[in-house]
């Protein structure tokens, strides 16, 4: 029961990095129809200025957010400079773009920082407590606490605000939002500062997490979230939250207690495919 | 020609028949595969169980490689015809990731220590080495790209054609998806299997890694480069994509940083190919040879 209890709990950890990335990729897809792989690239760089900020100043306010600054402007850049001017072809164009943008972003952290792994000693403020006799660290509670605090700003902002109006207006159809007096290409910036920044920080958690940052640390996530957009309905971000919850769970609890014979990195493309078979519009998709 | 020469030409040769394959599913018929380099390790895979464990020769081997992976790529086809776009695009990468992990994690196929020992191929009783092998691979380069040149020609490459401008109309007028579709997946996987078989006899070792999602995406950047749809751009593009980093060697370590920044300057500026419609090459090439329209 201790360990089940303790699976668990790291279980909603992974689900909820995984969550913090996907929603970035959710919001981009929802907006531009782009797979955003390039994504992962600005989750690795926000790590990697996260650590060095840290180390710098000694202060993990100021790493976060630098990076979480560094982070968007970067998703900014990406889509200014590879995505905007690519749109009129067909999607794989733009989506090879980000791929090689997400390799050459490695490749640059590899040159910069090397390929050694960096540690990330940083101890997070927040609370220990218990839970059945468990003790949650104070890393899983603050993984926890920074999850929900991003879900509830992100669903005050899209459901409450004019800008949130305003989004969810250009992700249902951008020429028309266009006509309608929004200025979407505004908008669709602003978008991709969120999803960066929300990235950076899922970076940052993660090598707190782990104690990690490395140049390729963005390589499983690259692929992995793809396919959590897809279970959870292209562009639903409720739905890509859900899916990413469900496969930290189950990646978690699976390995721990099934004797599955693949990777734990290849379930969550078994289970898109059944997904893509049984509901092609996804869990929560609407077509 | 030097070793590294002919073993370079090899390799291109190999990547220009798998690509040929890949632009029948993507430039001729319009399907997005991200998963090309799963065909290519099936074609790979078999061909080496064959000869290891089975002790077929290449030859004998051949038809039964080509026709499995053809047929491990008609049944993956079918979720093609499910959905489509940027949902098939995920579902390819997925299938590579999930075939490499097959191959990587049961016992059957080696697992991480892969295969080994697979014989040369030998022909007439004459063993194929470096140079006769690098012919043998233009041979069967020449051979693929002979049908794809027969299937744009034919009504089975027209009907491809028009399911890749417009899928409904397409079916309006009577091409059915399901079939060319399909038929599409089986030449394309098919080409990928006869490629895959020569790899094996080439590397004569083979593991799972070598089949995994980067060559998927670089199969891709080759038909792209080179011009998607278009007869040559398959090898032009190889050529390319085969040539580049071994040109960036003396950068060492800025080696493959060079070759992803170029790659993505070229999808940037120039995203239909270098041979495809409206590129400048095609533009310098109408400048310079004005055609007279009949």
């Amino acid at each position: 029961m201790h360990l089940f209890l303790e699976q668990l709990l790291n279980g909603i950890a992974t689900g909820s990095i995984y969550a913090l990335v996907t929603l970035g990729l959710a919001l981009v897809y929802g907006i531009l129809r782009i797979l955003h792989v390039a994504h992962a690239a600005v989750y690795t760089i926000g790590a990697y200025i996260g650590v060095m900020l840290f180390n710098l100043t000694g202060s993990l306010i100021a790493a976060v957010v630098g990076s979480m600054a560094v982070s968007a402007a970067v998703g900014v850049a990406i889509e200014r400079f590879v995505y905007f001017p690519l749109l009129k072809y067909p999607p794989f164009v733009p989506l090879i773009g980000s791929i090689a943008v997400f390799l050459s972003v490695e490749e640059l952290c590899r040159l910069v920082a090397g390929p050694q792994i960096l540690t990330f000693p940083a101890r997070l403020p927040f609370p220990e407590f218990q839970v059945g006799g468990v003790t949650v660290s104070a890393t899983l509670s603050a993984i926890y606490c920074i999850t929900a605090g991003v879900l509830l700003v992100l669903w005050f902002v899209t459901t409450r605000t004019r800008l949130g109006l305003a989004m969810r207006a250009a992700s249902q159809d951008i020429a028309i939002s266009d006509a309608m007096g929004i200025n979407s290409h505004f908008i669709v910036s602003v978008t991709f500062v969120i999803g960066s920044a929300v990235a950076a920080v899922a970076g940052i958690l993660v090598g707190i997490y782990y104690n990690q940052v490395y140049p390729t640390m963005g390589a499983i996530p690259a692929y992995k979230t793809l396919a959590l957009i897809v279970v959870g309905g292209l562009g639903s971000v409720p739905g890509a939250v859900a899916a990413a919850m469900l496969l930290g769970l189950a990646e978690t609890l699976l390995i721990g207690f099934a004797n599955i014979p693949l990777p734990r990195d290849a379930l969550a493309f078994i289970a898109m495919i059944i997904v893509l078979m049984w509901r092609p519009q996804g869990l929560l998709g609407s077509r | 020609m030097s070793g590294y020469l002919v073993t370079l030409g090899t390799i291109i040769a190999i990547n220009a028949i798998v690509a040929c394959g890949l632009n029948v599913i993507v430039g001729f018929a319009g399907q997005i595969s991200l998963g090309h380099a799963a065909f290519f390790g099936i074609g790979a895979y078999t061909a080496a169980l064959l000869a290891v464990k089975a002790g077929l020769s290449f030859w004998a081997a051949l038809p039964i490689v080509v026709a499995v992976t053809a047929l491990v790529g008609l049944l993956l086809g079918l979720p093609s015809l499910r959905v489509r776009e940027d949902f098939l695009a995920i579902t390819t990468i997925g299938i590579n990731f999930i075939v490499e992990a097959v191959f990587l994690y049961v016992p059957f196929f080696g697992g991480a220590l892969g295969i080994g020992g697979i014989p040369r191929v030998s022909l007439f009783e004459l063993r194929l080495r470096g140079p006769e092998f690098f012919a043998l691979c233009l041979v069967f380069l020449a051979l693929a790209m002979l049908v794809c040149r027969a299937l744009t020609r034919s009504w089975a490459g027209l009907a491809c054609f028009a399911l890749r401008e417009e899928e409904a109309a397409a079916a309006g007028v009577g091409i059915s998806p399901v079939r060319f579709k399909l038929l599409a997946f089986v030449i394309g996987t098919g080409m990928a299997g006869l490629g895959g078989a020569l790899y094996a006899h080439f590397m004569r070792f083979i593991s799972a890694t070598d089949f995994g999602f980067p060559l998927s995406v670089s199969l891709l950047s080759m038909i792209v480069l080179g011009g998607m749809g278009t007869l040559w751009g398959p090898l032009l593009g190889a050529v390319i994509i085969g040539i580049l980093p071994e040109l960036f060697r003396p950068l060492v370590d800025y080696r493959i940083l060079f070759y992803t920044v170029l790659l993505l300057l070229m999808i940037r500026f120039q995203p239909g190919g270098l041979l495809g419609e409206d590129s400048a090459a095609r533009r310098v090439l109408r400048r310079l040879l004005p055609r007279r329209r009949p």
